[in-house]
C-alpha cells in the first residue's frame, strides 16, 4: 500500500493536557495497581517444584505419542492423514510395505518437529486408527533444535511412559470396528 | 445432422459421429458415471453404473416414447431422435444400488490405498451412493497378488470392470490378464508362469478405476493429493507421448499418459513411464567449471556469459552440435547465438540414439526406436540456418582438420552419446563448451563444463516423429548448479527479462515456414506442422 492510497485515513496525534504532560496521575495509577496485587491472593505457582493440575488430562493437548497395538507394534498405518491435516506441516512420514501379514503399510520413519507443531490436535482427529494422540505432557524442553525433532522411537517411548496414566482414548483397532449404523432390517 | 435429447437439452450430432449415451451426455455437460467403459476399449456393459433411461422421439409427431427398463449408456448409441434421461429417480436409485453392491465386498481401506483421492469408487460413492452401509461387514485388509514385475493386484479392492483384461487383449495384444472363477467369486489373475510383463503394462494401473492395480514403482511413495500435476511431453522416444508429470516439492513421483488422439491416445509405454528416474540421479552434473592451467576451476553462472563471449569471439570458426533433446526454442536460440559470434558457424544435429526397431502394438500404439524427442524439430531449425543439412560427421571432420576453433556441444542424453569417438575428434579445437546432465568423454575434455537439465525441467516445444509439435512447461526446478540451456542462450543474446520460450516459438513461427502452424496459441494437445514442409529424414 502506498502512502497516497485513498483507503488510508490519516489521523493526528491527540494533544496532551496538563495532567498528561506531568505524567504524575499515571504514575500514581500504576503504583496503585502494584500495591493492590501485593496484598491480593497469590495466583502464581512455583513451577517446576509445584506441578499444575488439569481439569481433564485426557483432553489436554501436549506432546504427541504414537500408540502401540496389542502386539506392541506401532499402530500407525502410514496413511498420511495426520500429515495432510497438519496446518503447520510438522509431520514427516515415510511409508513402506509392512513386514506383517495382517497389515499392508507401516511407517518406516515418523517424525514430528515439536518446535514447529502448534498443538492444535488436528492430527489426532484425522487419524483413522487412533495411532497418534496428544498427551498431557506440556513441559517440553531441549537444548537444541535437533533434540526437539521427535522420531518414531521417541514417540513410541512417550506412549510407554504415559500409557498407564492416560489410557488410549479408544481401543478400536481394525479388529474392533463397530458395525456401521444403518437401516438394519 | 441429428438431434439427441439429454435431460431435456437438445444436442446436435453430426451424421458420421458414432457416440454412445455417455459421450453425448458429456457434450451436454452431464457426467454419466461409469467403471467398465473406456473410449479406447471395447464395450462390455458389465458394471451397470451407467444405466440411464432411454427412448425415441417420433420425428413427425414429436411424441416421445420411453423404454420401460434402464439401459447401459455405454452400449446405447445416440442417433437422431434418441432421448436420454440421466437424472430421474429411477436412475439415481439404480446407481445407489450398484454402489452398494460394489461396496459389500470392498475392504474400505481408503487410508492405506494409494488410489484414494483419485478413485472413481470414492467419487461416485460420494456423489451417487447411500450414506449408510446396510451390510454388517467390517473393514478388512485386501489380499495382495503379484501379477507382474511392475504391477501388483489388490484382489479385494477390484470392482471387476475388466478394463485391464481388455487392455491386455486389445491394446498390448499380450493377453496375460484374465478373470478366474465366476459370479461373486470372480477375480483378476494371471496364468502361472505368464506374468503381466509387457512394455505397456503400466497402463492397466491408470485404467483401473479403483485401487486394485498398483504401480510398484509408485506404491506408497506419495499420497496423490500432495502432488501437483503438470502437462508435459515424454522425452523417452520420438513418439513424444503427452504425459502428466506428478511432482511434489521438485521431485517427480510418476508420469501418466495424457489423452491426445493425435499422438498417444490414452497410453504410454513403461520405458517412458519409468524413464524419469534419471532426473533425480545422484550422478547429475551440478559443478560449473572451466579449464585452468592445472585441472579445472569452478566459476559462477554470472561469469559465464562474459567468459564465453571472450573465448568464442576469438576462437575463429565455430561449430555447434545441437542435441535432439533440446527444445525447438533452445535449438533456435543456440543457432542464433553461434551465428552472432561467427556468421558462418557450422551447425549440425548431435548424435541421435537409436535402439532396436520400432515396436508396434495392436492398439495402434508404437514405441519408436529413436530414443530422443526432438530430432525433427532440431532438423527443421538447422535447415533454416544452414539452407541444407550439415551432417555431424562433416562438422567433426572440419574440427579434426583444425579449421574450427570453437565447438559447442549439447547433451541431455540418458545413455552416453557424446562418446570417446566424438571426444577424440575434438582435440584440435581451442574452445570446447559442453552442456550436459551426465559425465561423458566429451565432458572430460571440455574447456567449459556447463551442467544442463532434464526433460521435466525444460520448457519449450518438441516435434515428434510424425511432425506434431507440442509445447510444455517445466514441472520441477533443476538441481542447484544446473541451468536450463535456453536461459543461458537467452541471456547471452541479450534478450530482455526471463527466458520466455513462448515468445521464441512465436518468432520461429514467423521466420521458419515449417513452423507456420505454431503461430498463435498452442493447444495442450499440440499442433500438426504442415506435412509438406517437413522433408524426409536427413
Amino acid at each position: 500500500m502506498k502512502s497516497d492510497d485513498p483507503n488510508i485515513k490519516w489521523l493526528d496525534e491527540p494533544k496532551l493536557g496538563l495532567a498528561g504532560r506531568l505524567y504524575l496521575p499515571l504514575v500514581v495509577q500504576g503504583l496503585t495497581t502494584t500495591t493492590r496485587h501485593l496484598f491480593s491472593k497469590k495466583v502464581t505457582q512455583s513451577f517446576p517444584e509445584q506441578r499444575p493440575t488439569f481439569g481433564n488430562p485426557l483432553i489436554y493437548r501436549g506432546v504427541h505419542r504414537l500408540n502401540r497395538d496389542e502386539q506392541g507394534r506401532v499402530k500407525c498405518v502410514a496413511c498420511f492423514l495426520c500429515a495432510t491435516a497438519c496446518p503447520a506441516h510438522c509431520i514427516d512420514i515415510v511409508g513402506v510395505e509392512s513386514p506383517w501379514p495382517d497389515r499392508e503399510k507401516y511407517p518406516e520413519s515418523f517424525v514430528i518437529d515439536e518446535l514447529r507443531c502448534i498443538f492444535c490436535g488436528m492430527c489426532e482427529e484425522a487419524c483413522p486408527v487412533d495411532a497418534i494422540e496428544l498427551t498431557s505432557l506440556f513441559d517440553l524442553t531441549g537444548r537444541s533444535r535437533e533434540e526437539m525433532i521427535f522420531d518414531k522411537e521417541k514417540l513410541l517411548s512417550v506412549y510407554d511412559q504415559t500409557k498407564d496414566a492416560e489410557p488410549m482414548r479408544s481401543t478400536t483397532g481394525r479388529d474392533h470396528v463397530e458395525p456401521a449404523p444403518g437401516k438394519s432390517t | 445432422m441429428g438431434i439427441v435429447i439429454v435431460d431435456g437439452q437438445e444436442i446436435e450430432i453430426a451424421d458420421d459421429e458414432r457416440l454412445n449415451a455417455i459421450q453425448v451426455a458429456r457434450r451436454a455437460g452431464v457426467d454419466v458415471p461409469h467403471y467398465c467403459w473406456h473410449p479406447g476399449l471395447t464395450v462390455v456393459a458389465s458394471c451397470r453404473m451407467c444405466l440411464v433411461e432411454t427412448g425415441t422421439r417420433d420425428a413427425e409427431s414429436g411424441e416421445i416414447k420411453m423404454v420401460p427398463k434402464l439401459v447401459p449408456g455405454c452400449q446405447t448409441p445416440a442417433t437422431d431422435g434418441s432421448v436420454f434421461v440421466t437424472n430421474s429417480e429411477k436412475v439415481r436409485h439404480s446407481r445407489a444400488f450398484v454402489e452398494e453392491g460394489l461396496l459389500i465386498d470392498h475392504p474400505i481401506d481408503c487410508p492405506i490405498c494409494d488410489k484414494a483421492g483419485e478413485c472413481h469408487l470414492q467419487d461416485y460413492h460420494f456423489e451417487h451412493g447411500q450414506d449408510a452401509r446396510r451390510a454388517d461387514i467390517r473393514p478388512f485388509t485386501s489380499r495382495r497378488r503379484d501379477v507382474g514385475p511392475t504391477v501388483t493386484l489388490f484382489v479385494d479392492r477390484c470392482v471387476m470392470c475388466s478394463r485391464c483384461v481388455r487392455f491386455t487383449r486389445e491394446v498390448s495384444g499380450t493377453s496375460e490378464l484374465m478373470v478366474i472363477d465366476r459370479g461373486a467369486r470372480e477375480e483378476i489373475d494371471v496364468f502361472d508362469g505368464f506374468p503381466l510383463d509387457n512394455k505397456l503394462s503400466g497402463n492397466v494401473v491408470d485404467l483401473c478405476p479403483v485401487g486394485a492395480l498398483g504401480d510398484k514403482d509408485f506404491l506408497y511413495k506419495q499420497r496423490v493429493w500432495f502432488m501437483k500435476s503438470h502437462d508435459g511431453v515424454c522425452a523417452g522416444c520420438s513418439a513424444g507421448c503427452s504425459v502428466v508429470v506428478d511432482e511434489n516439492q521438485d521431485k517427480v513421483y510418476r508420469l501418466r499418459p495424457r489423452e491426445n488422439m493425435a499422438v498417444n491416445k490414452w497410453w504410454m509405454c513403461d520405458d517412458g513411464r519409468y524413464g524419469f528416474h534419471h532426473v533425480h540421479d545422484e550422478a547429475r552434473l551440478v559443478e560449473l567449471e572451466r579449464r585452468a592451467a592445472a585441472g579445472y576451476e569452478s566459476i559462477e553462472w554470472s561469469q559465464v556469459p562474459a567468459a564465453l563471449e571472450i573465448e568464442l569471439s576469438s576462437a575463429g570458426r565455430l561449430a555447434g552440435l545441437i542435441s535432439p533433446h533440446l527444445t525447438v526454442e533452445e535449438a533456435y536460440l543456440l543457432a542464433q547465438l553461434l551465428r552472432k559470434f561467427d556468421e558462418e558457424a557450422l551447425l549440425a544435429l548431435g548424435p541421435v540414439p537409436v535402439q532396436g526397431e520400432d515396436e508396434h502394438y495392436p492398439g495402434d500404439f508404437t514405441i519408436r526406436a529413436e530414443k530422443c524427442p526432438n530430432r525433427r524439430g532440431v532438423e527443421e531449425v538447422l535447415r533454416h540456418f544452414n539452407g541444407g543439412a550439415t551432417s555431424l560427421d562433416d562438422v567433426l571432420s572440419q574440427v579434426e582438420s583444425g579449421a574450427v576453433g570453437g565447438v559447442w556441444l549439447t547433451g541431455g542424453y540418458r545413455e552416453p552419446s557424446l562418446d570417446e569417438g566424438i571426444a577424440q575428434r575434438l582435440t584440435a579445437a581451442k574452445v570446447v563448451v559442453v552442456q550436459d546432465m551426465f559425465t561423458s568423454p566429451v565432458w572430460e575434455r571440455a574447456h567449459f563444463r556447463l551442467p544442463g537439465v532434464a526433460f521435466a525441467e525444460r520448457s519449450g516445444s518438441y516435434v515428434n516423429c510424425a511432425g506434431h509439435l507440442q509445447s510444455f512447461s517445466w514441472a520441477v526446478r533443476p538441481p542447484t548448479g544446473a541451468r536450463v540451456e535456453g536461459s543461458l542462450y537467452w541471456q547471452m543474446l541479450e534478450q530482455p527479462g526471463m527466458y520466455n520460450p513462448r515468445s521464441v516459438l512465436a518468432e520461429i513461427a514467423g521466420t521458419i515456414p515449417a513452423f507456420d502452424a505454431a503461430a498463435g496459441e498452442i493447444p495442450s494437445t499440440g499442433v500438426a506442422l504442415e506435412a509438406p514442409a517437413m522433408s524426409p529424414t536427413a
